[in-house]
């Protein structure tokens, strides 16, 4: 692996709002990564973090009166920001595919999983119904559905969870993107078949040399998955490593504090479960100060104070945490 | 030793088939299980291996085929009914959804004491007083009971689930996937929470998930369930550090563990096949999916022998006389 390698999608200063202006909150603020060609990047984080609601601003997919506020998303050349509703289109599904959160809400009911597979390529590519539903049953066969040819006749009530979940991976891989985002895939699954999502999602990904960005709040997961991880906390990202430093030398509060919470086979029994205490901050709210500081164990007054941003500690780490960045000597850009 | 609070007896439950060609499910195979006063028990195996069905079995909220359920050595599934109600206090589950498994159209607060009235405890007053106080117990306000359940997150909601199991000062709770849809810092939030009531007020637990790395954290045993029977139970220790099971080693490598200088992707373990369907009746119901399989497996079934001390396995690669006969 090459630490340079190329970058296939630049968010930067991603601002995305929900609610009206005055009631809403902007729950992604001012979110910037890249996703690189052929890696896997975890984005993490508790429940109501803004996870989701990144991953859908990628695609414009934000219903009103949600609406992204700010940033640019570069795809090759393009700023998607700036693309019309029918160029947009275009993108979704050919050059970025998704793997929703919710398995089951996800497919039509009413439809046979092969017709389902065909429109997303009738859509995106000049090809026939009929070769459309051939290519339904070589891609089912591919995400490892025995008897493709038959099941594809079948509604997604036949198939259990995790064939479910196989038919999606079939549709986000079936116009070969550059980009596949996939937001919590395994939650809903037990582990043996998450085990099985897992290695398909990871050889698709290797085969098609495509960038993963990987939702999830399982850091054992993110572990057997990542080759970086992104950290994120109330609509920001508090910390950005590749995935041995992240599990190894974490830098901000938060990130600890999360792997502190781990209860996996691999655990130290006899190492109390140290849950963090109090909630994320209500974003309705006009937030001063950093916003971990409220839970925040090492907390200082600083913190209460200035808002931290991300920077760069070594080419493999970036932390917003101003106790970090105090302590290494860190200085704040001029125009903050 | 500590004494013995519950004890299951041989309970069995099939379901009819459901859709053509499909053979009748055996949900709850034969199991016999015993717990002792303060102590948990991890009920772990993929899904649909029968977890929820053997927690309603010992509920008393489904009828077995056969078998029976001992609290403090009184039969509970066949005592009368008024008996019944009285030792249904005893004994408390928390499901997997806690919201759907609260009233929507009654507050917190009458949501919890609940089970008081149905039994028909304690004057509207005393019982809102006891919610109140079972709220604070839990983390939450004791202002919290006049709201209702859906201004609450999925965290909060299985706090105010813990609360109701709480009311009656049951001596057993059960918990079906209690924390499994919870994000990992509420987990850890909800597993503390049921780790320091158990020491508090001594209190035995049936931890149900097919997570073994939960069940690892919190429970002092644990038995691996495999398509409606027990294939292993012992001691936490041996059963995740030295399983004997080749279904038990199965599950435990498709856990990922978080750090990836101990696994990635590529040593995730994978079972193949799937836990679905009727298994032979005079085999190994695992046989199919075993990659150590071998001559008696399709023959006849494996039952539970001991393999440690406390531990046993239904496995014939334990069984040195059939293992003599194969080679
Ligand atoms: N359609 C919507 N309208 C208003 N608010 C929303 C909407 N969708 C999400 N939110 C809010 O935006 C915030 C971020 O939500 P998001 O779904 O991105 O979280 P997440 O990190 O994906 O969480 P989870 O792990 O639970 O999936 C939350 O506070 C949520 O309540
Ligand atoms: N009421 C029912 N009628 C028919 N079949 C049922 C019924 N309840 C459960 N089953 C079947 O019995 C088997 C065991 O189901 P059960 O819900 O007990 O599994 P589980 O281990 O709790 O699974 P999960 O991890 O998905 O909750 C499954 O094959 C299921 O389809
Ligand atoms: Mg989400
Ligand atoms: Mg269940």
């Amino acid at each position: 692996m090459t630490p340079d390698a190329e970058i296939a999608l630049a968010v930067s200063d991603l601002r995305t709002r929900f609610g009206g202006d005055r009631s809403g909150a902007t729950v992604v603020d001012g979110v910037s990564f890249s996703l690189k060609r052929g890696r896997t990047t975890a984005l993490v984080g508790e429940s109501g973090s803004g996870k989701s609601a990144t991953a859908l601003s990628l695609l414009r997919l934000i219903d009103a009166p949600g609406r992204i506020i700010g940033g640019e998303i570069r795809l090759g050349g393009e700023n998607l920001l700036s693309l019309d509703e029918t160029e947009m289109e275009a993108v979704r599904g050919a050059k970025i595919g998704m793997i929703f959160q919710d398995p089951l809400t996800s497919l039509n009911p009413a439809l046979t999983i092969g017709k389902q597979i065909a429109e997303v390529l009738l859509a995106h590519k000049d090809v026939s119904r009929a070769e459309a539903e051939a290519r339904a049953v070589e891609l089912l066969t591919h995400v490892g559905v025995a008897n493709a040819a038959l099941r594809v006749n079948d509604y997604p009530h036949h198939f259990s969870g995790g064939m479910r979940q196989r038919v999606l991976i079939a549709m986000a891989i079936s116009c070969s993107p550059q980009i596949i985002i996939a937001d919590e895939p395994t939650t809903a699954l037990d582990v043996t078949i998450q085990a099985k999502i897992l290695r398909l999602l990871h050889d698709l990904q290797q085969e098609m040399r495509a960038s993963l960005l990987l939702i999830t709040h399982d850091l054992g997961v993110v572990a057997a998955m990542a080759d970086e991880v992104l950290v994120m906390y109330a609509g920001r990202i508090v910390e950005r490593a590749d995935v041995d430093t992240l599990f190894h030398a974490p830098q901000h509060p938060y990130t600890k504090a999360l792997l502190a919470c781990v209860t996996d086979i691999g655990g130290d029994r006899s190492v109390p479960l140290e849950p963090i205490l109090g909630t994320a901050p209500d974003l309705k709210q006009q937030q001063v100060g950093c916003r971990f500081a409220p839970r925040c164990p090492a907390v200082q007054d600083f913190c209460r104070r200035e808002d931290p941003c991300l920077m760069a500690l070594s080419d493999r780490q970036e932390v917003a945490c101003l106790v970090v960045q105090r302590e290494r000597n860190l200085m704040a850009p001029a125009d903050a | 030793m500590p004494e013995t609070l519950l004890e299951i007896r041989d309970l069995a439950k099939s379901f009819p088939a459901r859709g053509k060609g499909n053979a009748a499910v055996q949900a709850v195979a034969d199991v016999r299980l015993t717990l002792k006063r303060g102590e948990t028990l991890g009920l772990v195996g993929e899904s649909g291996c029968g977890k929820s069905s053997l927690s309603r079995l010992i509920l008393s909220l489904m009828e077995p085929d056969s078998g029976t359920v001992v609290i403090d050595g009184e039969d509970f599934l066949g005592a009368s009914v008024q008996r019944k109600r009285l030792m249904r206090r005893r004994i408390q589950i928390v499901f997997q959804d806690a919201l759907s498994s609260l009233n929507p159209r009654m507050t917190v607060g009458m949501n919890i004491a609940e089970p008081m009235r149905l039994q028909g405890l304690g004057s509207a007053r005393e019982r809102d007083g006891e919610a109140r106080r079972l709220l604070d117990l839990v983390g939450l306000r004791a202002s919290d009971a006049e709201r209702y359940p859906h201004e609450f997150s999925g965290g909060q909601c299985q706090r105010i689930a813990i609360a109701r199991a709480l009311v009656l000062k049951p001596d057993i709770i059960v918990f079906d996937e209690a924390v499994s849809a919870l994000d990992v810092s509420i987990r850890a939030q909800i597993l503390r929470l049921i780790l320091d009531l158990q020491t508090e007020f001594g209190l035995s637990y049936i931890f149900i998930s097919h997570d073994l790395g939960v069940v690892r954290r919190i429970c002092d045993r644990i038995a691996v369930m495999y398509l409606g029977r027990i294939v292993e139970i012992g001691p936490a220790q041996p059963v995740c550090e030295a399983p004997r099971h080749p279904y038990t080693e199965a599950l435990l490598r498709a856990i990922p563990i978080a750090d990836p200088r101990r696994m990635r992707v590529e040593e995730l373990g994978l079972i193949q096949g799937d836990g679905f369907g009727s298994p032979k009746p005079e085999a190994c119901a695992f046989e199919p999916r075993c990659p150590h399989r071998f001559a008696p497996c399709s023959v006849k079934r494996p039952t539970l022998i001991p393999v440690g001390d406390h531990h046993e396995a239904a496995c014939f690669l334990n069984d040195r006389s059939q293992r003599k006969g194969d080679s």
